[in-house]
């Protein structure tokens, strides 16, 4: 092989505002193939993806592959993703603008790249001694490119000998018309799409052209700042840039987070929204402050309710103003593929539609399908293309079906791929780390573990639970002291650095439990068979052993990999029954109310330093085993053994991360919980204030007080009601490394912990990897591996594992609420619920037994006329109708049925029941037998679609 | 970027394993006793030697037996992109002392007691590697003021692409967006280590790939070396183009 070199120069300017000429070398090469299986000309020709293949396109009979341009990239990814698409040539020249120009394009390129049967190959022209060109004086980057391109796509013609052509797909006009001028085969994709007569393709094609014809129409929109001037006006201090968060209650307000600035920046109103989608980094400029305004409180659900988007023009402002601006640019799109629905249409065979994402914050998008009659009752998924100042909703197009509406599948989809939620089967290559079914521990895994076998070990978990992830034990020892195991399942024996499961798992970052379906982090191998600690099966384990006073004080600690076999595997009620049956007197039994013993103490110095009580309606649905149907919910119930068992936990992680800390003070992986800022609160305190309650929140120890005292007699769930609010004033807790933040900053707010991590449930958490990982260095089990020893990633992967943990919370609640409407298809009930937060035209209310939060609208829904009238009066935060009165905390009736009335929105629906008002609440109903009638019209399935046979033979 | 594409190629084109292009002169100055130029990639470099000579400085403290080495390493103001008022800074202080220790290792100073060499290097393009450079160039230059030297001493770098390739020969730009880089000089025949240095905590697991791909890197720059140090002479010795020939590999 012979290089060529030639260099590059750069004209850089430093931070400093020098001019910096850098020169760098290219080496131009012999050794790099075209990637065709017919060549015969290239040597170093290894990886061949380019296979020969008959031209099933009427518009390009020849055999032909494809070599597409950045722009066609950049903009019909969704139709490249298409498996009819095969045999293209990517170069290098489009790969790097491509990743520059948009990272998630990039990512979603490399994929197809990577899936070999695509035969997508990358050709490294810039590298390549015949196709590489010198960038000529004047020439600006866009045409150097082009130019490239072009070179390329002409030695392919020449190097292939026409035995198979290489057509260039462009879409700019002026390009296509060089290539063309130069001989080359060039199509925009559109045409080349158009020759092959797929509709599904047609319709996964950017919805660009649509903007021709609406620019005859009037703009909605003021025009955006050019780039330069948005650089401009940023620079001078005109404009501030930040991140675009939409309201989720209200699709005509939004807030814009400016670094810096003390408050967000509210926008109103679709002309000064502009066009912004939420996430998307944006430019603003201040209004004046005669023009400021305020959250309007109002509850906009539906996006075609114009009577209550008048209705937020007219209403008077309330007296403190918020700082308020207008969006002038969009500097960074967020835009990324929504799931949905298509919006009901009237018209026969239209082509034009639009599509309601599932996300409330996103706006409606139009798009163009000739396939609606399939569609309509689909769940779908669309990405968006362009919004033009003509069009009141953004431009997309189809890219892909998830299933019917209501099947539990599509939404169970839904539900994952809003949330991004990795949910894919696992590959074959994560499979392939994985031990034999039939693995036994042999002589090898026995070296350096501690032998616990012969220990009274036992798991005490909720019923159902496979993924057993801990077990104790407690004995008494000749001096009277206690020794008191923690055992871990030993996920890292299995799971090493740098494989394929470790790389998978790292990524996912937890399991993900939605009702009926768990998404594991690590194969179910692993998860439900070798790492779950089952009762009378020998397991490798991570213990921790603590030598115990009597009074809960540790004297002595020990961490080691050890081999256990749990006694049994008891639930919270098999537990309990032990503990409280006083004949019971085995070594498990007295172990188990030994361990009570010391939890209550333990529970009871936490508390005293400041720990927080905090509440979470927390309810599970009872699932039909059959049909995955819920039949019933029922609160989370918390049992003293429960408490028993977290203490524990809770002390094994602090006393985890203290070790790991003092070993590894730059890398350890610990959690920390900030102390929410006194702002968060006070909405808390002004609605506590009216009822006479008086809230401290300068510690949290203050705040515990405070909250334990904050009780009502003649509302028994007051309590409670703050308890949930406060937690929603808390901040979210966080991972990260030792070495990025000072000691101080470690603080578990709400543990009242100086410093805390995660250790006990490496399962189904990767953090607990990652700690266990340290942990086995601190005591010379393994050694370090590079990266453990690399702050920047391990804050890296804690970022992701933030991120992966908010969603996945998230995606668990939606799917809460998903089978809290599958409960409620055909039933009305009537049920308690408490007044959370008064709005200007509804109520906020909570009803704990559904765990459900909905809203109660007091002023009358489009084109309907109610006789009675509210009065809100902002500053004492009620709703007056006549001699009731509404304050936050207050407990109401309602009655809950789903409004299916629209196929493709389902929602719950709140009427009052009591206290009564005339002409607008409801007569009170027995829900149970409505309930049983229901239920025998159609015994085995009350809800709709979703005893389709598929769904019985899926596995849970 | 990253510094292996997929596709197994560098930012610069090159795939891991290979050295940039080596182009050297020797005895480009009349006035020392010994002189080279030589560039890898845009790395370029002077050496210049004067000796053995009698010890003008410190008398009292030379050794009997052996030869003083005194080393300078220098920068040229224009030698990088940003240029600097003051290119004698701490690190050429540093690079000064690893150089005498690398090039002490192999020159036998036992053969001129009571006297002095003195070796100058000085950057005229920086562009990664330096020290290697200069140590490889000091080589050259002390062969052609024909002192005694046990075996060439030769250095090469290496650094760690997506914490798992090693790169040999690393550019500046490979330098600063990498990972640890390492420097090795050894005495290729031998395999002796004479300078080992590494730019931050490198992991134990990647210190030998990344240890046994800077040796290789030495061994081809050695073979280099000594196939143009071959011809050098050959055409003084035929009498023609005195020296004044670039040589290309
Ligand atoms: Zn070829």
């Amino acid at each position: 092989m012979t290089m060529k070199v030639t260099s590059k120069t750069f004209i850089r300017k430093t931070k400093r505002g020098n001019i910096l000429k850098i020169v760098r070398e290219h080496y131009l090469r012999d050794d790099i193939g075209c990637g065709s299986k017919i060549c015969k000309k290239c040597k170093h020709n290894n990886e061949r993806p380019l296979v020969k293949h008959q031209s099933i396109n009427k518009d390009f009979p020849d055999k032909h592959y494809l070599l597409v341009d950045t722009n066609v990239v950049l903009h019909q990814i969704d139709a490249l993703e298409d498996e009819t698409l095969k045999n293209v040539i990517i170069l290098q020249t489009v790969l790097e603008e491509v990743k520059h120009l948009s990272h998630s394009v990039y990512k979603r390129l490399m994929d197809i790249i990577g899936n070999y049967s695509r035969s997508f190959y990358v050709f490294v022209n810039v590298y390549h001694r015949d196709t590489y060109v010198e960038r000529v004086r004047g020439e600006s980057p866009n045409d150097y490119n082009d130019r490239m391109i072009r070179v390329a796509t002409l030695w392919y013609n020449k190097h292939l000998d026409d035995k198979i052509k290489v057509l260039l797909l462009s879409s700019d006009e002026a390009s296509k018309a060089k290539a063309i001028n130069e001989g080359i085969p060039t199509m925009s994709l559109e045409q080349y799409i158009s020759g092959l007569n797929n509709v599904t393709l047609t319709d996964k094609l950017s919805n660009r052209s649509c903007m021709v014809e609406e620019t005859s129409k009037e703009p909605i929109f003021p025009p955006h700042l050019t780039p330069a001037k948005i650089h401009q006006g940023i620079k001078s201090g005109k404009l501030m840039q930040g991140t675009f968060f939409a309201s989720v209650d209200n699709f005509l307000e939004g807030n814009v987070f400016v670094e810096g600035q003390e408050k967000n920046i509210l926008i109103q109103g679709r002309e000064n929204l502009n066009r912004a989608i939420n996430g998307d980094i944006v430019a603003i400029q201040m209004l004046p402050e005669s023009q400021w305004s305020a959250p309007a409180n109002l509850v906009l659900a539906d996006y075609d309710d114009l009577d209550l988007e008048n209705d937020l023009n007219t209403v008077e402002k309330p007296k403190e103003k918020y700082p308020t601006g207008q969006v002038v640019g969009i500097i960074r799109k967020k835009w990324r593929q929504y799931c949905g629905i298509i919006q009901h249409s009237l018209v026969e065979n239209a082509t034009r539609h639009l599509f309601v994402p599932a996300e409330k914050k996103i706006p409606k998008i139009r798009i163009e399908t000739r396939q609606y009659d399939k569609l309509k009752d689909q769940r779908v998924i669309v990405s968006i293309d362009t919004w033009p100042r003509t069009s009141r909703y953004p431009l997309g197009h189809f890219v892909r079906s998830l299933g019917k509406i209501g099947e539990r599948d599509a939404e169970n989809e839904v539900i994952l791929l809003e949330h991004d939620v990795p949910h894919s089967k696992f590959s074959d290559e994560v499979l392939g780390c994985l031990p034999k079914e039939t693995w036994t521990i042999s002589a090898t895994d026995l070296v350096g573990r501690k032998d616990f076998r012969d220990l009274d070990i036992c798991s005490v978990d909720p019923p159902g639970c496979t993924d057993i992830d801990d077990a104790l034990h407690c004995m008494p020892l000749d001096n009277g002291n206690f020794q008191v195991g923690v055992h871990i399942a030993d996920v890292t024996h299995f799971v090493k650095p740098g494989t394929a499961i470790d790389l998978e798992a790292s990524q996912r970052a937890t399991t993900v439990y939605l009702t009926g379906r768990r998404i594991d982090m690590v194969p179910g191998l692993l998860s439900s068979n070798l790492c779950s600690l089952r009762g009378g099966e020998e397991r490798l384990a991570f213990s921790c052993v603590w030598e115990m006073t009597p009074n809960a004080e540790i004297v002595n600690s020990t961490y080691t990999k050890s081999v256990i076999k749990s006694k049994a595997a008891m639930t919270y009620d098999q537990a309990q029954l032990i503990i409280d049956d006083q004949n019971q007197d085995n070594s498990i039994a007295l172990g188990l109310r030994q361990l009570n013993k010391f939890a209550k103490i333990l529970k009871k110095r936490r508390i005293e330093a400041g720990a927080l009580v905090l509440a979470s309606p927390e309810i599970r649905f009872l699932v039909d085993s059959e049909t995955r149907d819920p039949l019933d919910v029922e609160v989370k119930q918390i049992k003293e053994t429960n408490s028993m068992v977290e203490e524990f936990m809770l002390l094994a992680n602090v006393e985890v991360a203290k070790k790991i800390y003092s070993d590894f003070p730059e890398f350890a992986v610990l959690r920390r919980h900030p102390k929410p800022p006194p702002s968060n609160f006070e909405s808390l305190i002004k609605a506590a204030a009216h009822l006479g309650v008086e809230l401290n929140v300068d510690t949290s120890r203050d705040l515990a007080n405070s909250l334990d005292k904050a009780v009502k007699l003649d509302n028994p769930f007051f309590n409670t009601m703050l308890r949930i609010l406060a937690t929603r004033c808390m901040l979210q807790a966080i991972y990260f490394a030792s070495g990025t933040k000072t000691y101080d900053e470690f603080l578990h707010y709400g543990l009242a912990a100086p410093i805390y991590t995660h250790f006990t449930s490496p399962i189904r958490r990767y953090a607990d990897v990652m700690v266990h990982r340290l942990l086995a260095v601190s005591v010379a089990a393994n050694n370090t591996t590079p990266e453990m020893l690399d702050k920047r990633k391990i804050e890296a992967l804690c970022q992701t594992l933030n991120t992966r943990t908010r969603m996945s919370a998230y995606a668990e609640r939606a799917s809460v609420a998903l089978n809290t409407h599958i409960f409620f298809r055909g039933k009305i009930r009537d049920e308690e619920g408490y007044i959370l937060y008064v709005r200007k035209n509804a109520l906020q209310i909570l009803i704990p037994k559904y765990g459900l939060e909905g809203t109660l609208f007091l002023s009358p829904r489009k084109g309907q006329l109610q006789a009675a009238t509210f009065t809100y009066n902002e500053e004492e935060q009620t709703q007056r109708c006549g001699e009731i009165v509404f304050r936050t905390f207050d407990p109401v009736s309602i009655q809950l049925s789903l409004d299916s009335s629209n196929v493709q929105h389902e929602r719950i629906v709140l009427k009052l029941v009591k206290p009564e008002i005339p002409n607008f609440s409801v007569p009170s109903i027995t829900a149970s037998t409505v309930a049983v009638q229901e239920s025998q019209k159609n015994p085995h399935e009350p809800c709709d679609s979703l005893c389709e046979p598929q769904l019985k033979k899926a596995k849970i | 970027m990253d510094l292996l594409s997929r596709q197994g190629l560098r930012t610069d084109g090159r795939r891991s394993g290979e050295l940039r292009r080596i182009r050297c002169k020797m005895g480009v100055f009349n006035q020392p006793d010994g002189s080279a130029y030589l560039e890898q990639g845009n790395t370029k470099v002077v050496a210049a030697i004067y000796g053995p000579h009698e010890i003008r400085t410190n008398r009292s403290k030379a050794p009997n037996d052996s030869a003083v080495i005194n080393c300078q390493y220098s920068m040229a103001t224009f030698s990088r992109s940003e240029r600097k008022r003051r290119p004698r800074d701490n690190k050429s202080a540093e690079l000064t002392l690893h150089l005498k220790q690398a090039m002490a290792t192999a020159i036998k100073t036992d053969l001129y007691p009571k006297s002095q060499i003195d070796i100058f290097v000085q950057v005229l393009q920086s562009d990664g590697g330096n020290y290697s450079v200069c140590v490889n160039a000091a080589t050259l230059a002390l062969i052609d003021a024909g002192i005694a030297m046990e075996e060439f001493v030769i250095s090469c770098t290496a650094s760690l692409a997506n914490g798992e390739t090693p790169l040999v020969d690393i550019s500046h730009l490979e330098e600063t967006m990498g990972g640890p880089s390492l420097t090795v000089a050894i005495l290729p025949i031998s395999g002796k280590i004479a300078m080992l240095e590494t730019s931050q905590r490198i992991h134990i697991n990647h210190l030998e790939p990344v240890l046994t791909e800077a040796v290789r890197g030495c061994r081809f720059i050695y073979e280099n070396l000594n196939k143009i140090i071959k011809k050098h002479y050959e055409e003084i010795g035929g009498a023609s183009n005195w020296g004044t020939e670039e040589y290309n590999i």
